[in-house]
This record gives C-alpha cells, structure tokens and sequence, in this order.
C-alpha cells in the first residue's frame, strides 16, 4: 500500500461524510427558508391579522382572511393538556423500571412502554374517537356539568355527545407522547451515581425517600427534557389529532370542551386543495408556525439536558 | 459525674421505620407500579380493537390478492393489496435515500466530528427529528411541488419521509459505530490501513446487524405516516406501480380515505388497512429483534 493512495482515499471518504452532515444542517435551513419564501405572498395578500384573527378563509384568493389565533388555541391547549397526564406517568414509569422492576423484566417491561411509539398515528386517532372517546363522554359531561365554571370545563363550541373535543385528542396525544418522555426519563434515571443512593440508604431511607433525595434532583434536567421533547411530538402531532377533533363553527374559549384545528391538522385537513399558490401559502404560513414552535421546544430540550438528548 | 446513666446517653441508631414513612413509601411504590399499568392499558385495548374489528378483511379471500378498482363503496369485495405497494414502496425508497446519507452522516460525527461544525450537525439532527411530519410535508410540498414544479405522486412522499427517516438513522447508527472498540481501530492503523478502508472494512460490518436493526425499526417508524401522504400524492382505488407519476395508495391514505365511506364496508376496510398496517409493523420489528439476536452473536 502506497502513503499517497491512502491519503487520497482519506480525503475524498472525509469529504463525503463531511457533505452528508452538511446536507442535514442544509435541509433544516431550505426548509425554513422555503416555508418563508412560499407565505410571504400570501401574508401580504391577507386581509386579516395574521396573529389576532380566528378566521381562516381561503377560498377566495382575492379575498384572504386567515390568523393562526385560534389555531394556537386548540394546539397549545391540546398539548399542554396531554403533557399534564403525560409527564407524571411517564415519571412513575420510568421510577418503577428503573427502581422497582426486578432486573429480569425491567428490559422487556421498557421495550412494552416503547411498543405504544410503534403504533401509527391514524391507529391512535381510529382507536381514539371510536373506541375510547364513547368512555370518555360521561367523564367529560359529569366534569363540564359540575366544574362548568372553571373556564377548562366550561360549555365548548362543539358537542360533547361523540366526543370530537380536545379533552379526548389531549388523552389520545398523551398516549402518544408517553413513550419518548419514559424512555429520555428511563435513561436518566438509570445513571443516578450509586454513591448517591447508597448514601441515602445508610441514612436508613425507604426507598420513596431515596428516589426523591437522590433520583430525583439528579434526573430533574433529564425529566425537564423529555417533557419538552413529547411537547414538541404533541403540537406537530397530525392525523390522529385531525380525526378526533370536531370542526367548530365558532372560535375557542380554551375550553377542553372546545373542537377545531392545531396547525397541523388544519394544514392536513386541506391538503387536497393546495392547488393556487395564494390559498396554500397561507396554511404554509401556518405551517412556518409549527416549524417554529417545534425548533424552539426541540432547542429547549436540548439546552434542559446540556447537549444531546436521544429518545428516539 | 454523678451519673445517673440508668438509659443511653444517645438516642438508640436505629428506629424502626415511622408508621408515616412507611405509608408514604407504600403509596410510592403503588403509584409507580399503576402508572406502568396505565401505560399498558391503552396499548393492550389498541391491539385487542384493532384485531378484532379488522381480522373479518384481513381473512377474506381476496384481501391481499386484489385492489379497489371497481369496487363499489359498499360492496363486501376488492383487497388492498395495492396500498400495501404503494406503502412498501415509499418505504423503500425512502431508506434507499436516507440509510446511505444517515451513515455517512454518523460517520462523519462518529470518526471525524471535532469542532464547531460537528457541534451544530448534532443540533440540527435533533431539530430533524423533532420536526413534525406535516411541516417536513409542507416543506416538500414548496420545494419539490411548488417551486421545481414537479407534479404530486409517490416520489413526493418518500422525500418527505426521507427527512423523518434521517434523524432516526443517524442517531442509531452513532450508537452502534461507538459500540465498536478503539482497539479494532488501532489494530487497522497499526496494519497500515488507512482511515477510510479502516471504516469501510472494521468499523462498519462490526456494527452494521445493529445499524442494520435500526434501519429496519425507522422503516417501521415512516410507514404508518400519514401527513406526508395527504400532501404529496392523490389517492388512487388501483393498482400503480410507477412511483415518480401518478396517484397511488398506501394503508394510511386508504385508510383515511374510507373513513368517510358511511357503508359497513367502510368501517371493515378502515380496521382492516389498520391491522394490516401493524402486521407489516410488527413484522419490522421481529425482523430487528432477529437481525439483532442472531447476528450480533457472530461478531465482536
């Protein structure tokens, strides 16, 4: 083997793998940039405020009247929701299969929680409104009927009957999210220092009183993370979300009661009629939304647990 | 000192544990433990709904022989077997695409990555995979449809997905090329083998059934998105085989399609698309768990 030949090799093989990292940072940055390019036009031909306006009228090209204000409603107020029942279980999981669970099952314990992550979407969202949203209409009548004057109970702008509100799409987007939040917390978890538990035994503490001396506050980064990364699952999450929810003729008053569109299942909903480019950059508007509002929770995730987080 | 030590001067060490404290504990260890049993309630409710509402068409006869074409919307007849094309082949070329990207991308970050431009190619790997699917959809959709003004069809919808399988890809593929020991590395350099064969010849087969196992598990991961197809490709009731022109199905799309089918047939093929659906799933991740039990072993 000759130096020279290998050196060329090198150079050319480190090029390559250096353009493959290079066209992931570029995909991130054309996709900004498209999204922007593409809905310039039609925020400029809109005749409503884009950040204040609850309308989204796109039919007629001349006369655009769309604002993302209730769009961000029914997505902020879905996700936040299912991140409420989420985070605890996903906390209890990951104490019990790291802490509890005898050593022999603690593995396919966690590979059970992970299945839910294989399920497509539509899946959860058939499941949801079919299966499971008939169960929850007594619980979410008995809640609306008797803490009906707490605006998250309150009368929302579809009907309870069926069930299409965003208390079930928050149920459904829990389950959905509870996977990656276990397994980020699950690691976490797991590399709590020996000395640390070891410490709080000597000091004769139940184990309840260990996990919350010493798993705890060393996994509180950790458990901040995860959360953040199933808050970015729930607000892009589709078609689930899109199958469960009720159009409502009305705007929302952050009722759970409420129906309507997130970003995502708005821009899905009318995917069939991307046709003129007017119209289509609105709903590619509010896709630059998500697009936001996803990079900036995603960043946070980072930033919470110092460099990567991987919850796959 | 006139000492009146008839009791210990200290406190005895060890008390029993307080009634109190053992209740608390008690209550933790029963919460931690239903918190695993709600987890798996809706799983096991998912799985059993959807085998039994789907397994009347996934056994009828023609199920996985037929198409839609021709097939009225509530007549008990056709199969799907053109959606599962349609899927299977988005899929593949999806990962045709992306596995060879991905790891070189992981390598890169595995055997070169120093500095500042390393750096930013992990954070832009997790902003990818934070990414929803309808905005990598919609970013096709500008890009691909709208401004190079190619038209809707299958192809569309593997780029898109080509950008959720990425992340998947090179995080996986990371993982396995750090489980493999420096020692193999410097026994190649001390060959004189240079950098690039050392990875292309040590480094990779060893880790590859675990790459290998990964890619099989994002396969599994991109096929049942259904955002992606919505925006980039018409559905169709027949059979297409060509993926750069025209409608075609998948499971999703069909799936979402005959949602509002109000016959009986309607719902059976919904619930039948929908286990076909997990099948395909499921045999995706028994091929990893094989790939990795029985491959693995061999190596290292």
């Amino acid at each position: 083997m000759k130096r020279g030949e290998g050196q060329w090799g090198d150079t050319v093989f480190k090029s390559i793998a250096v353009a493959a990292g290079a066209t992931i940072i570029g995909a991130i940055a054309l996709m900004g940039l498209f999204l922007i390019i593409k809905a310039i036009p039609s925020l400029q031909a809109n005749h409503a405020n884009f950040l204040t306006s609850t309308e989204f009228l796109t039919s007629d090209a001349d006369n655009l009247r769309f604002g993302i204000r209730d769009l961000f409603m029914v997505t902020v107020l879905s996700s936040v929701f299912a991140l409420v029942i989420a985070v605890p279980i996903a906390i209890g999981i990951a104490a019990f299969l790291t802490n509890y669970a005898p050593k022999r099952l603690a593995r396919p314990f966690g590979m059970l929680v992970d299945l839910l992550a294989a399920v497509p979407s539509i899946v959860f969202g058939l499941w949801g409104i079919f299966v499971l949203a008939p169960w929850l209409t007594p619980v979410a009548t008995l809640l609306n009927d008797n803490l009906g004057w707490f605006f998250l109970f309150s009368q929302g702008n579809v009907s309870l009957a069926g069930g299409g509100t965003i208390f079930t799409a928050g149920i459904v987007l829990a389950v959905m999210i509870l996977p990656i939040i276990t397994s980020v917390t699950r690691e976490v978890f797991a590399l709590t220092p020996r000395g640390h538990v070891e410490a709080a035994q000597a000091l004769g503490a139940t184990k309840w009183e260990v996990i919350r001396m010493t798993v705890f506050p060393y996994g509180r980064s950790g458990m901040i993370a995860a959360s953040m990364l199933g808050l970015g699952r729930a607000l892009g999450e589709t078609i689930a979300i899109l199958i469960i929810l009720r159009t409502a003729a009305q705007a929302g008053h952050w009722s759970l009661f409420d129906g309507g569109y997130t970003f995502a299942s708005k821009i899905a909903s009318a995917a069939a009629e991307f046709s003129s480019p007017l119209p289509t950059g609105a709903y590619i508007a509010a896709g630059f939304v998500l697009f936001a509002l996803t990079f900036v929770v995603n960043a946070l995730a980072r930033a919470a647990a110092g460099g990567r987080v991987s919850g796959g | 000192m006139t000492a009146t030590l008839d009791q210990p001067v200290k406190a005895p060490t060890f008390h029993p544990v307080s009634t109190s404290r053992k209740l608390k504990n008690n209550i933790a260890t029963t919460l931690f433990a239903a918190s695993f049993v709600v987890a798996m309630i809706p799983l096991a409710w998912l799985i059993i709904t959807v085998l039994a509402k789907g397994v009347t068409a996934v056994t009828s006869s023609t199920w996985w022989t037929n198409s839609l074409a021709g097939v009225l919307p509530e007549e008990l007849a056709g199969g799907v077997y053109h959606a599962i094309y349609g899927t299977l082949i988005q899929a593949a070329i999806a990962a045709v695409l992306s596995v060879p990207l991905g790891v070189m991308a992981a390598v890169y970050l595995v055997e070169y990555g120093r500095g500042r431009f390393a750096k930013v190619t992990t954070f832009m790997v997790d902003i990818l995979a934070g990414v929803p699917s309808i905005v990598a959809a919609l970013f096709i959709f500008a890009l691909w449809i709208a401004t190079l003004g190619f038209e809707q069809s299958a192809f569309a919808v593997s780029l898109a997905l080509v950008l959720l399988m990425l992340p998947v890809v090179v995080r996986n593929t990371e993982e396995m090329l750090k489980l493999v020991p420096d020692e193999l590395r410097e026994a190649s350099y001390a060959l004189g083998i240079p950098k690039w064969k050392t990875i292309m010849r040590v480094v990779v087969p060893t880790a590859l059934p675990g790459m290998i196992s990964g890619i099989l598990l994002a396969l599994a991961r991109v096929m049942g998105e259904t955002a992606p197809v919505l925006v980039l490709v018409g559905y169709s009731r027949s059979i297409n085989f060509d993926a750069f022109e025209g409608n075609m199905a998948s499971l999703p799309l069909l799936i979402y399609t005959e949602l509002i089918n109000p016959e009986a047939a309607g719902a059976l093929r919904v619930w039948g698309a929908a286990l076909t659906l997990i099948l395909i799933i499921a045999a995706l991740y028994l091929g990893a768990a094989f790939v990795n039990r029985y491959l693995t072993r061999n190596r290292v």
